[in-house]
């Protein structure tokens, strides 16, 4: 298990704002993401925990090891903290075959031991055939699983991937999160992932730490991230949400249910904790949770469409007053009625409406 | 008229004692002065630059000073070698490297610095020393322009006229380089032995000049 609790001050310089990295997190094995847009603060956590960034303060422990504690002055260089780090570019070195490179991370084994774990870690990540190849003879992908493998080949206690998918095309990406989720089964460790994309989140995470401006905004399962973003900034930086101001009419706590003046109209909603009639609250619906309709009915709200656009799966419907829907193509081609609709109406499920801090 | 090699050989001899002092010297010099931080910095990157700049037989007469026979240093190395350091091929090859040494140190930095920081880090990562990160990784990479430098730094001593001439002095088969030997037979009048001379030294130093550009323009760390 990795715990960090680290600050650490940047200041202004001639090309960059003052920035302070602030954060506060552990993670069991299995993988973690960090998520969030560049300059987040993401690699820098990444970097602090591998040793190559001093945090100003605090601490960071590697399951019973301190790597890291400003108030006792333990700081380890990086070769004694046992991170498997595997760098945004590889990092492969281009002066060694691959081989090479595996050995030199696998200087400290014995030496039967060494060509053993070589060649294991070879044949595993499917590189057999192009040890004897240097860096630049390698494609994208070989050189991403070359870098990981030379990453793996000392038993680290810890593995951090830096924008491992980064310059990969659709295929690569599969192979690497079918890869990712392999050594996740495999290896006992905690795996730190730094990542921009949702759909990596999605598809590797089984903890999201969302970061913001050197903070951790948010942390939970990537699921209840769709389901309870929590604060606006969240919900933005994820994207896919529609936000909306609305005020609430009336509340039910007995049926659970809550009545909100949203876009003009009466909309029921969830109950909302902690509200009381009256209070102007934001809250937040996912685009693909919301229903298109031909008629006005019940939670309907009326609106005029402004474009679309076609996705792979489904169509992002964009209306009048900001809001979004996302509909499945054979439903908007249904709806749509060869383009000669004109009237709109937005059904909003009670149950998918979330209040926002 | 024969004409007399021994200075010529005497030069190259010269010129290659001091290219490997300076190569040692001047990588250590490079290594701190593009990974470390410490008081006095700026002071030892000025140092290391002001052979450069100050006329040769000022460097010379700095080096009289230091190493000649009344100093300390002279004194000591009399002491423990028996015979006198200055008016001696190791005089000169003494001026040879601090002739030659900012240079290398230049380009070496430069080179050192260039190189990308991520194969440094992931060597430290992989649990290699400092001793290890800079033999297998950084120098590797850097090896190019390093040895680019390494032939300049040649060419450099090779042709030392001032500082050589104050510490090592004029004495034919014993100290007299080829820069010094050109110089005495156009006094003399001995165009032959300075047309060859000049000639040989000339075709060396393109040669040596053609090859550090040849290295330089490869691209550093691709493997030959």
């Amino acid at each position: 298990m990795i715990r960090a609790a680290i600050v650490k001050r940047f200041a202004p310089g001639p090309e960059s704002a003052a920035f302070q990295l602030d954060i506060e997190f552990e993670a069991r094995p299995g993988v973690t993401v960090l998520y969030g847009p560049s300059g987040s603060g993401k690699t820098l956590t990444l970097d602090a925990i591998a040793g190559f960034v001093t945090p100003d303060s605090g601490r960071i422990l590697l399951d019973d090891r301190i790597l890291f504690d400003a108030e006792s002055g333990v700081n380890l260089p990086p070769r004694l903290r046992s991170c498997g780090y595997v760098f945004q570019n590889y990092a492969l070195f281009p002066h060694m075959t691959l081989r090479e490179n595996l050995a030199f991370a696998a200087h400290a084994l014995p030496r039967l031991e060494r060509h053993r774990r070589i060649a294991e870690l070879l044949e595993h990540f499917k590189l057999a055939a192009m040890a004897g190849r240097y860096p630049h003879e390698l494609s994208g992908g070989q050189k991403q699983r070359g870098s990981i493998a030379r990453a793996l080949i000392a038993d680290p206690r810890l593995v951090l991937l830096d924008e491992p998918a980064r310059g990969l095309d659709a295929a690569l990406r599969a192979d690497l999160y079918e890869l990712i989720q392999s050594l996740r089964a495999a290896l006992s460790v905690p795996i730190l992932l730094v990542t921009h994309d949702l759909e990596e989140c999605f598809a590797l995470a089984e903890r999201v730490l969302i970061c913001d401006a050197g903070r951790i905004v948010w942390r939970g399962a990537p699921l209840d991230l769709l389901r309870n973003p929590g604060t606006a900034a969240v919900a933005r930086l994820i994207g896919g949400f529609n936000l909306c101001d609305a005020e609430v009419l009336s509340l039910d706590p007995g049926r659970q249910t809550s009545l909100l003046l949203l876009l003009g109209e009466e909309i029921a909603g969830p109950y909302l904790p902690g509200c009381f009639k009256g209070d102007k609250v934001t809250v937040c619906a996912r685009a693909e949770d919301l229903r298109l309709a031909t008629r006005p009915g019940d939670n309907r709200i009326r609106a005029d469409l402004l474009h679309s656009v076609d996705r792979p799966q489904w169509v992002r419907a964009q209306f009048d007053r900001g809001v979004t829907v996302d509909v499945p193509r054979e439903v908007w081609r249904a709806l749509q009625d060869d383009g000669k609709r004109t009237g709109w109406w937005i059904e909003i499920p009670p149950e998918c409406l979330r209040p926002l801090r | 008229m024969a004409i007399d090699w021994f200075p010529l050989w005497l030069s190259l001899e010269v010129a290659t004692a001091a290219t490997v002092i300076s190569l040692l010297l001047g990588i250590w010099l490079a290594w701190l002065l593009a990974n470390k931080q410490f008081a006095g910095k700026d002071l030892l990157d000025a140092l290391t630059t002001l052979p450069l700049a100050l006329p040769p037989t000022v460097l010379g007469y700095y080096l009289l000073v230091v190493i000649g026979r009344p100093t300390w240093f002279g004194r000591a190395w009399e002491a423990v070698t028996g015979s006198p350091l200055v008016f001696t091929w190791k005089a000169a090859v003494i001026a040879s490297t601090l002739h030659a040494i900012p240079l290398l140190v230049k380009s070496s930095r430069a080179a050192l610095e260039n190189a990308d920081r991520a194969y440094e880090r992931a060597a430290r990562s992989l649990g290699a020393s400092e001793w290890r990160v800079f033999w297998r990784v950084s120098m590797p990479l850097a090896r190019r322009p390093v040895a680019a430098a390494a032939a300049l730094a040649f060419a450099r001593s090779l042709g030392d006229f001032g500082a050589t001439l104050m510490v090592a002095g004029d004495i034919p088969g014993r100290t007299q380089t080829a820069a010094i030997a050109i110089y005495d037979a156009v006094e003399s009048g001995n165009t032959l032995l300075a047309r060859t001379l000049v000639i040989v030294i000339s075709a060396l130093t393109a040669a040596i000049v053609f090859f550090a550009n040849r290295l330089e323009r490869r691209r550093p760390g691709a493997p030959a």
